[in-house]
């Protein structure tokens, strides 16, 4: 089977949002592969390996696929060292992009990879937009299946049934592939992915996606890597433009009570929530 | 001048609460648009929810099939993306819910149409204001295809009221219908009898303190005795103490109640993203130096063993003297 993986990387989440000129500051910003796309690929690792032993399935494959500025380079190879087999890094900038301009050189790289699979994170946690799986799957005419908190192939990896996060529970949902899936956090949890190589049993560890081990590393430098030009797919001027950001104004300060009595009395008396 | 197609879901025969905010945003787009508000109703029950539909819109569209037992993105966004156009829609809205969320991109696609996810605001006729960064910042975004594509925060819209007369229902051909090869196989319901977390007035959440499942019981008490729903922070629905879909943040549940209980919850800003619209948030946690003390209006520094007893004794308390 072969997957690809687009991935984005989004400024590191734990930083606190700056303005300039009515942006976001992005200058000296530190970038991390959007968590969702990291457990996106943590979660093709997972369907095309035995997790028992170090073997990836014969003939198996993960192309991980990036729009990112010339500088993005270091993210997309850590999703290398941590066992993608090949990279393609289309160089953009986010002023040069919304989510259609995404889809449409997604769609065409596809086109010539021809994937039996993509897996993707279900929203990058910058824009929080959670739009471009579900596009790319409409676009291309794929089944999806988005949220996803765990996966099983059938025998043949011809169909997944894959249980999705919904209001009010999990649905269980199966696409035949090729399909788009979209992951929800649980896909990383230990038995939220089978393939029927890796037994049964077998728990995945940890919190998250695996750190690529030194190994890894090195042999991501060695692994193809290749850049493509915006310019090679045809896109036009975005259609989705930001005028303006600004910050949601501070909460007022809160109070601290002394025991649960005082809490009641307030929450009934001044706050009448009660 | 264009009509706005507001996809609603519904639930036995009457439209769903977070429904009511999507109808909301239409009207506001209407009246941007020189248009009118179009429901749609698709899927199984469609026909039985339309006349409670029609208190809310001056137009509603059912498409009812036996090939749509099932909600499928696969199956029910061409017939959203051919109704948009048949009906000279220039806006197609839903609700941020799980289905909303899956089915509009996917509509947009169809449809060529830029879109605007999970907005709180409508700003001139195609200029929306979204949170972006957890909530830590709001981006407004100017979309410029013909036809633009929108999901809804439910917190951010008021329920719309009933209009005074009925609006008028026809009905829509589902066309070919094809999944693509997609099924459905079965929804594991969380059974509740307690209020959706979108739609409460009280949610009382439980944090990784809370240490386990079992331990959520006495939260629940709490949950029943103010008719709240359940929330639970990532930590808490990964460690599999509460179902996934209490989870609330910004991978989860955005919610706005009137009364919110952070408990044992520390407050790391993906929840906060999903909690601090809250009208009045209460943290109880036994650490006065967690994040979650800074965007509480009432914090209790005290373990949630010997507060949440306590408080269920004085709301029970309380009540008694009313």
């Amino acid at each position: 089977m072969k997957i690809l993986v687009p991935i984005k990387r989004v400024p590191d989440p734990t930083q606190k949002a700056k303005l300039k000129d009515g942006h976001i500051d992005l200058a000296g910003a530190s970038w991390i592969v959007n968590t969702f796309d990291e457990y996106a690929v943590e979660t093709a690792l997972r369907l095309l390996e035995n997790g028992e032993g170090p073997a990836r399935i014969a003939g198996s494959e993960i192309v991980v696929v990036s729009l990112a500025p010339e500088d993005a380079g270091k993210e997309i190879r850590n999703c290398l060292a941590m066992g993608a087999d090949r990279a393609i890094h289309v160089v953009a900038t986010d002023a040069e992009l919304d989510s259609l301009a995404v889809v449409k050189v997604l769609a065409a790289i596809i086109a010539a990879e021809k994937p039996d699979l993509v897996v993707m994170g279900k929203q990058a946690v910058d824009g929080d937009a959670n739009q471009v799986g579900q596009m790319l799957a409409g676009k291309l005419g794929w089944p999806q299946a988005t949220f996803a908190a765990s996966i099983e192939t059938d025998a043949a990896a011809k169909s997944l049934l894959v249980g999705r996060e919904v209001d009010g529970g999990v649905e269980y949902k199966r696409v035949p592939v090729p399909a788009v899936v979209t992951v929800d956090l649980r896909i990383v949890s230990a038995h939220a992915v089978k393939n029927g190589v890796t037994p049964a049993t077998h728990a995945y560890g940890g919190d998250g996606a695996r750190l690529p081990s030194l190994k890894g590393i090195m042999a991501s430098k060695k692994k193809p890597y290749e850049q493509k030009k915006l310019a090679d797919y045809g896109v036009g001027a975005p259609v989705i433009k930001e005028t303006v950001v600004t910050l949601p104004p501070a909460r007022a300060a809160g109070q601290l009570v002394a025991d649960v009595s005082t809490l009641v009395k307030k929450l009934a008396d001044e706050a009448k929530v009660l | 001048m264009g009509n706005i197609l507001a996809f609603c879901e519904f639930h036995d025969a009457a439209l769903r609460i977070s429904a009511l905010s999507n109808i909301a945003f239409a009207r506001t787009a209407a009246a941007a648009h020189g248009g009118e508000v179009i429901a749609l109703l698709v899927g199984a029950g469609a026909q039985a929810a339309s006349a409670g539909a029609a208190k809310y819109a001056g137009k509603v569209i059912v498409v009812e099939d036996g090939a749509l037992a099932h909600y499928l993105a696969e199956t029910y966004a061409p017939i959203v993306a051919r109704l948009a156009k048949e009906n000279g829609a220039t806006v197609v809205s839903a609700t941020a819910t799980a289905l909303g969320k899956d089915l509009i991109p996917r509509v947009a696609a169809l449809l060529d149409a830029g879109m605007a996810s999970d907005i709180k605001e409508m700003k001139g006729t195609k200029e929306f204001v979204r949170p972006i960064l957890a909530g830590n910042a709001y981006s407004t975004v100017e979309i410029t295809t013909p036809i633009v594509c929108v999901t809804v925060r439910q917190s951010e819209f008021e329920a719309a009221a009933e209009l005074g007369a009925a609006g008028a229902v026809t009905t829509a051909a589902a066309g070919a219908v094809d999944a693509l090869g997609a099924t459905f196989e079965k929804l594991d319901a969380t059974k509740s009898d307690r209020p959706d977390l979108g739609d409460a007035k009280v949610v009382v959440a439980g944090g990784r303190g809370m240490k386990n499942g079992e331990n959520f019981k006495v939260l629940e008490q709490l949950a029943d005795l103010l008719g709240a729903a359940m929330g639970a922070s990532r930590a808490a629905t990964d460690a599999g103490m509460v179902p996934a879909d209490w989870q609330v943040g910004q991978t989860g549940k955005i919610v706005a109640p009137n009364l919110y209980f952070a408990v044992a919850i520390s407050g790391a800003i993906q929840h906060l993203a999903g909690m601090k619209g809250s009208k009045t948030i209460v943290a109880i946690n036994k650490n006065k130096d967690e994040p979650i003390f800074q965007v509480a209006d009432y914090g209790l520094v005290m373990e949630w063993e010997k507060a949440v007893p306590e408080l269920i004794s004085e709301i029970k308390k309380l009540k008694a003297t009313r």
